[in-house]
């Protein structure tokens, strides 16, 4: 892959990662072997015709490849960027059994942005049903439910709480991993199917439950926006963050272009980032662009870093120091902060999940200097407009729970993405949001919704 | 983008504007507040409803800081970009019986929304107003016109009672049997005067007012800590039990960017000198 110099990129908020050039995807393409049976579709939660575009990118058809992908997704440049190929279609790659795998994100970045600079053409949308749809929430998965069910001839009035759509992908994702404008663009493409937009609509509030549930069907994508914190001394010192209040203050507000921009920021010299997954590595980028020297303390092993390879490698690139095995025990300050005190874990035995059950080892404390502290312990579901709504049912962490097809416990109301999963990832959101999609369209073309 | 219909300096610093939005106007209730954001570069800042007439709502404030002065500069003509809202759980508004609710400076703001629907629910109504001086004093009207009875104090002496509000409240509950008391001002007065109905154990409310960014539970920005446990005035409350807040660390908390504010108004008002 091509990227920027680290010492370059942790001076400004620029894409880190530079693509691949037209030759060197015509020639990846051309290693497709076009398997009978595909298993990379498999391996994509949308299901996209991923052998289908690579062939035309072996052409060299690059629009006719970006344009079979938007048959099944309308965000591939996002999706390009962001998901986790290495765990999803190429990992199915029957040539990553011997090999490399098809660098099959990387193709569809591509085509994405070649066909976006060249002006898209719009998919054909089904005749007016005079059905209404109401989506909550225009992150991945609102986003992607929306545009099927436009797509299909629904009218869709997509909510959003924030002054921007986008959710994540506009206030959580860093520009250095995902551009903004690349974000709007795609967004807009979307919208541009006739989705109405209502920015500024905090559902529940603005528009009571009872009134929401007067449309034909309600597909809930409130998103996992719930910052969890770390319950330890000291957490509401000033310079403690949760990574998505610190992440929301440079994506959406701009806080780096201060005073440019009205929102302050407090930049610190020593940052601690508490977490191991991609937001946590998120927020450490950040604090490290913004100038601070900055220290991941995780509580497993490297090894068991949830994040993605690519990130946590960038992230040492850029100088972000690591310390595994060790769990915050209290932030230390009397105003401000001035350091955060951990304790070393052992690790023990093999959890479900595959990774060692950390243990705190007796007597290991030790302190890291800080002067802004950032916890990026995991996020739940937002449980305001959930809890509101008499009928619905949710699991332990507050997520709605739902069928595979999207169906709640309420007839009209179907959910998708964080909200119904719990914390995963862009595509999965999206997976689910097409999925809920298609539910409703059945029902509501159905006659029986 | 929401026009502003009105916009009036009604006190010294002190101004009140109309925002025309629909789609908080229809559902808002006393207790909630908006965030507004002025224009594209603009911060994300807590407003209490203040009042609500057809699609229109009243939000008033004292010019502090860069976002207060700014939005008090744009005229009745203008617009602002964004406002989200209602936001916050509404006021628990309910029978009590008597009911005291005290304002302090542009606390004040909030207190007739409030006041007509407790006596709407039947309450008798008490308003205790405090000021730092009369020329600060606002909504004395409207108040009047609600309140079944309403006192009056500046610090300085200079409109009705001479002292604090706390003052007028601990001689109210001295003297007739209070069932509920709100409080809505500055942090250290709420600390100050939800004291005075500690001992007497009467349900008392405040109305805290955070840093807040999104408002709508995403950030935990507006953390503040209520009974020993961490609450999010933005979903939580932002009204409380005056006697379970942690009103130091509050205080404390909306400090943290107290440097990079007065920074950010310089850089403004350097700008503004030098536009024709």
């Amino acid at each position: 892959m091509r990227r920027r110099a680290a010492e370059d990129r942790i001076h400004d908020f620029l894409e880190v990662d530079l693509g691949m050039t037209e030759e060197d995807a015509v020639s990846e393409a051309n290693r497709c072997i076009g398997c009978k049976k595909p298993l990379c579709i498999h391996g994509c939660p949308v299901q996209i015709d991923i052998p289908a575009f690579i062939a035309r990118v072996a052409e060299g058809d690059f629009i006719g490849a970006a344009e079979k992908i938007k048959e099944q997704n309308m965000l591939p440049a996002i999706c390009g960027r962001v998901c986790p190929q290495e765990t999803q279609c190429e990992s199915t790659c029957i040539l990553s059994k011997k090999g490399e795998a098809i660098p099959i994100g990387q193709l569809e970045r591509l085509v994405a942005d070649i066909e976006r600079k060249r002006g898209p053409k719009l998919p054909d949308i089904g005749k007016p049903t005079g059905k209404n749809v109401a989506v909550v929430g225009s992150g991945p998965a609102g986003l992607t439910a929306s545009a099927e069910l436009a797509k299909e001839g629904h009218h869709v009035t997509l909510y959003e709480s924030l002054h921007m759509p986008g959710g994540v992908l506009t206030y959580g994702i860093p520009a250095f991993r995902l551009p903004k404008d690349i974000v709007n663009f795609e967004i807009l493409q979307v919208l541009s199917l006739g989705v109405e937009l209502r920015t500024n609509h905090f559902i529940g509030r603005s528009l009571h439950v009872h009134e929401l549930l007067r449309y034909d069907a309600v597909v809930l994508a409130t998103g996992a926006g719930l910052p969890y914190f770390m319950d330890i001394e000291g957490e509401n010192l000033n310079g403690v963050f949760s990574a998505n209040e610190f992440l929301t203050r440079i994506n959406l507000m701009h806080a780096d272009e201060f005073p440019t921009y009205d929102t302050p920021v407090l930049k610190g010299k020593n940052v601690v980032v508490v977490g191991g997954g991609n937001v946590a590595m998120d927020a450490a980028r950040v604090a490290r662009r913004l100038g601070g020297e900055v220290t991941l303390v995780y509580r497993r092993r490297e090894e068991d870093l949830p994040a993605r390879l690519a990130e946590v490698h960038h992230a040492q690139e850029e100088g972000i120091s690591f310390v595994f095995c060790a769990a915050p025990i209290r932030i230390l300050g009397e105003k401000s902060l001035t350091g955060i005190e951990c304790i070393r874990m052992r690790m023990d035995i093999l959890d479900d999940s595959g990774r060692p059950n950390p243990i705190p080892i007796e007597g290991s404390l030790f302190t890291i200097e800080a002067d802004v502290v950032i916890g990026a312990v995991g996020q739940g579901p937002n449980p305001v407009l959930l809890r509101e709504i008499e009928g619905l049912t949710l699991g332990k962490s507050g997520n709605v729970v739902t069928l595979e097809t999207g169906e709640t416990s309420l007839p009209h109301v179907f959910a998708a993405g964080d909200a119904a999963t719990g914390a995963a990832t862009v595509i999965l959101a999206m997976g689910t949001g097409k999925r809920a999609a298609q539910t409703v369209n059945q029902r509501l073309k159905g006659g029986s919704g | 983008m929401y026009p502003i219909m009105k916009n009036q300096e009604i006190a010294e610093d002190v101004h009140e504007i109309w925002v025309k939005a629909p789609h908080i106007a229809r559902n808002a209730q006393p207790g909630q507040f908006v965030i507004i954001r002025t224009n594209e570069t603009g911060e994300r800042v807590p407003l209490t409803i203040s009042r609500v007439v057809g699609s229109t709502i009243r939000i008033i404030f004292m010019k502090v800081g860069k976002t207060t002065h700014a939005l008090a500069a744009i005229p009745e003509t203008g617009y602002i970009e964004d406002i989200v809202g209602p936001l916050g759980k509404p006021s628990e508004i309910a029978y009590y019986g008597t009911v005291a609710i005290v304002g302090g400076g542009v606390g004040i703001a909030s207190t007739p929304y409030l006041a007509k629907a407790l006596k709407a629910a039947e309450n008798r109504v008490v308003g205790i107003l405090g000021a730092r001086t009369a020329g600060l004093l606002i909504l004395e009207n409207e108040m009047a016109d609600i309140c079944d009875e309403l006192h009056i104090g500046t610090d300085d002496g200079s409109k009705g009672y001479h002292g604090f509000a706390v003052d007028l409240l601990r001689t109210l509950i001295n003297t007739e049997p209070v069932h509920a008391v709100w409080i809505i001002g500055q942090t250290i007065m709420m600390k100050v005067t939800s004291e005075a109905t500690r001992e007497m154990g009467i349900k008392t409310f405040v109305s805290l007012n955070p840093i807040m960014v999104d408002g709508t539970g995403m950030c935990g920005a507006c953390r503040c800590t209520v009974d020993g446990k961490t609450k999010f005035a933005c979903v939580d409350g932002p009204d409380f039990d005056a006697h379970t807040v942690d009103f130091d660390t509050l205080m404390q908390r909306q400090q943290m960017y107290h440097e990079l504010e007065l920074e950010s108004f310089e850089a403004w008002k350097a700008a503004e000198g030098e536009k024709p």
